[in-house]
């Protein structure tokens, strides 16, 4: 009975989605985005279970390696911008329009 | 699992050797960023990102020429070099060698990105003269992802490598020295909206695995016609991917980040992101949807056709609009990925395939060279505030620099497709080969909005060479030997492939002889 799992997968996949494009703190909606990877890793171990195979598990790894790193690179970019402008707002940054 | 023993993978060592190099000389940058004194990284950093570009370069090119086009994926399945795939890392590498030394110029980018703008640290920082030599490794590491990206034959390596491309990517986008927030903020818009495409690409990816029971791209193909009942996910995962791959090439609905970021990010690394980012992301593209989902190609044809036509159309009506030079060419970039989705439309039999694949690929070629060449122009024309970015500031610069404002006049001919230039021929082969797969509509629409297109590309021309200078106008930089190689160089080839293209075709032709290897 993997059904419930992929329910869920999805569920969190959809949140983090809307997380994304309603929220406007930049931290929030790249926890959002971290949150959709989790909702992949979360449909693929499923898989993996469902099909008896183990590269879905495999994946599940690789994915929290490049999640990692992506920490890294947005919490590098979002500092930046809060040193600068002293808010992490996303609507905060509109200079580039039109 | 059967008797606990583990046979080691084979990996074919010498077929990955470019990729390798890339990588390895990444590697010996960063070193080279922690244990070399500041004086000395960039003149340790440059010579070696080039001869890395360049071994690879050449290797690549022994490779099809000794070895010919192997015929099984390398590395137990995961990367597949063959034809295409080495046609398009030949184009990646030398344009990837060529943007470098746009970047080499001291006045690109930021001397301490973690000084805030206009503090005194910042001026500190560049009083003291340093560089954030930190470009040239990640530069390496993001071409090397390039390298593998259009390559991966399974879908976790094409998310490894979406995600090894971007990530130094969205750093580089911040580093502009001057107008600093519009760079920072480009960097931002780019991270946000990459990750968030990404866990599209990564979602879909789950879907298909959990449809077909693995991620090989052949395993996808061949479990099309032999998994019943599970179509739901093969759609919705299709759908996925489909929007994390259009996203990476800037195809609308798609393209709101290309203009902010191509405007915001230092002009050396646009110049890269719109030159080799397009080329390998229409490599994986065409992986993708040929290779994996190409007997699926009556169910995703008539989705691909609308965003072929609203990329076309969307591109070039709103370049149309733009006042800020980078903003106008990252419209056209978007008209121009339409023109190439046309081509991976152009589907059908073997023939076929040969046809619209090699019409894509010298597209490729003819339109990277052209680009970069473009904006190392742009580079050069500066007043007193940095680049002199917004059109008006143009005016007159035919009359103030004639050969500069005749080779940017010839490069903008080249994006509208006249003959004589590269530009024609490209578009010329993909649309033929859209109309020999019946998609005539398609090129229809992609005549008229070439022919939009070719409006605002010629009114930057009347603008130049038909108005009066202002008085206070921009001055034309003394460009640097690197700038100068680099825009002679764009120019000879975007002649060179207009008047003789043979060569290139007949390559391009043999490159996508065999298509993509399963």
């Amino acid at each position: 009975m993997t059904t419930h799992y992929l329910v869920l997968s999805a569920l969190l996949f959809a949140i983090g989605g809307i997380g994304v494009l309603v929220r406007r703190n930049a931290i929030v909606v790249f926890m959002c985005v971290e949150l959709m990877l989790n909702a992949c890793n979360l449909a693929f171990v499923t898989f993996a279970r469902q099909h008896g195979n183990l590269d879905g598990q495999l994946i599940a790894f690789f994915v929290m390696v490049v999640a990692a790193a992506e920490v890294v690179i947005g919490l590098a970019i979002i500092v930046m911008i809060f040193r600068t402008r002293r808010s992490a707002s996303v609507d905060d940054a509109n200079l580039l329009k039109y | 699992m059967n008797g606990g023993t583990i046979e080691a993978p084979t990996i074919e060592y010498a077929l990955l050797a470019p990729m390798l190099i890339v990588f390895g000389a990444a590697i010996i940058g960063v070193l080279v960023e922690a244990f070399a004194p500041r004086h000395l990284r960039k003149a340790i950093h440059m010579p070696l990102t080039l001869v890395a570009l360049l071994g690879a370069f050449l290797l690549t090119i022994l490779q099809a020429v000794r070895d010919g086009v192997p015929t099984t994926p390398a590395a137990m399945g995961a990367v597949a070099v063959d034809g295409p795939a080495l046609f398009i890392w030949g184009i990646i590498l030398i344009l990837a060698f060529v943007s470098t030394l746009l970047i080499n110029d001291d006045e690109q980018f930021v001397a301490q990105a973690a000084a805030v703008p206009g503090s005194n640290d910042e001026e500190e920082a560049v009083r003291s003269g340093y560089a954030q030599t930190e470009v040239y490794p990640l530069l390496l590491f993001s071409v090397g992802g390039m390298l593998l990206f259009p390559a991966a034959n399974d879908l976790l390596v094409m998310f490894v490598a979406l995600e090894v491309l971007s990530l130094p990517l969205y750093l580089l986008c911040g580093l502009a020295r001057r107008r600093r927030l519009l760079s920072q903020e480009a960097s931002l818009k780019y991270f946000l909206l990459g990750a968030f495409s990404s866990a599209f690409f990564l979602y879909g990816t789950a879907l298909i695995y959990g449809y077909a029971g693995s991620i090989d791209l052949r395993a996808i193909s061949s479990s099309l016609g032999t998994v019943a009942g599970q179509d739901t996910l093969l759609y919705i995962g299709t759908a996925l991917l489909g929007v994390g791959l259009l996203f990476k090439i800037g195809a609308a609905p798609f393209q709101a980040w290309k203009p902010d970021v191509y405007q915001g990010a230092p002009t050396a690394v646009t110049a890269l992101m719109a030159s080799t980012v397009l080329v390998a992301a229409f490599g994986a593209v065409l992986r993708v949807f040929w290779v994996a989902l190409g007997n699926l190609d009556w169910d995703w044809r008539p989705v691909m056709w609308g965003v072929a036509i609203l990329t076309m159309v969307v591109g070039a009506i709103l370049a149309i609009t733009q006042t800020e030079i980078k903003r106008m060419l990252a419209y056209s970039s978007i008209a121009h990925a339409g023109f190439l989705l046309t081509g991976v439309i152009a589907t059908g039999a073997v023939e076929q395939n040969r046809d619209a694949l090699s019409a894509i690929l010298f597209y490729l070629a003819a339109y990277g060279f052209t680009t970069v060449g473009a904006f190392a122009v742009v580079t050069m024309v500066r007043d007193a505030g940095g680049e002199a970015g917004h059109l008006s500031r143009w005016a007159g610069l035919g009359k103030r620099a004639p050969v500069l404002a005749g080779i940017f006049a010839f490069f903008l001919l080249a994006f509208a497709g006249i003959p004589l230039t590269s530009g024609f021929f490209g578009k010329y082969a993909v649309f033929s080969a859209a109309v020999a797969s019946d998609a005539l509509p398609l090129v229809v629409v992609g005549v008229v909005s070439s022919a939009i297109a070719a409006f605002f590309y010629v009114r930057v021309i009347v603008l130049m060479f038909f108005s009066e200078p202002a008085a206070d106008g921009p001055s034309v930089a003394v460009p640097t030997v690197g700038t100068s190689a680099v825009v002679a160089l764009a120019a000879a080839a975007t002649v060179v492939l207009g008047v003789f293209p043979e060569p290139v075709l007949s390559l391009a032709d043999q490159a996508a002889s065999a298509l993509f290897v399963r």
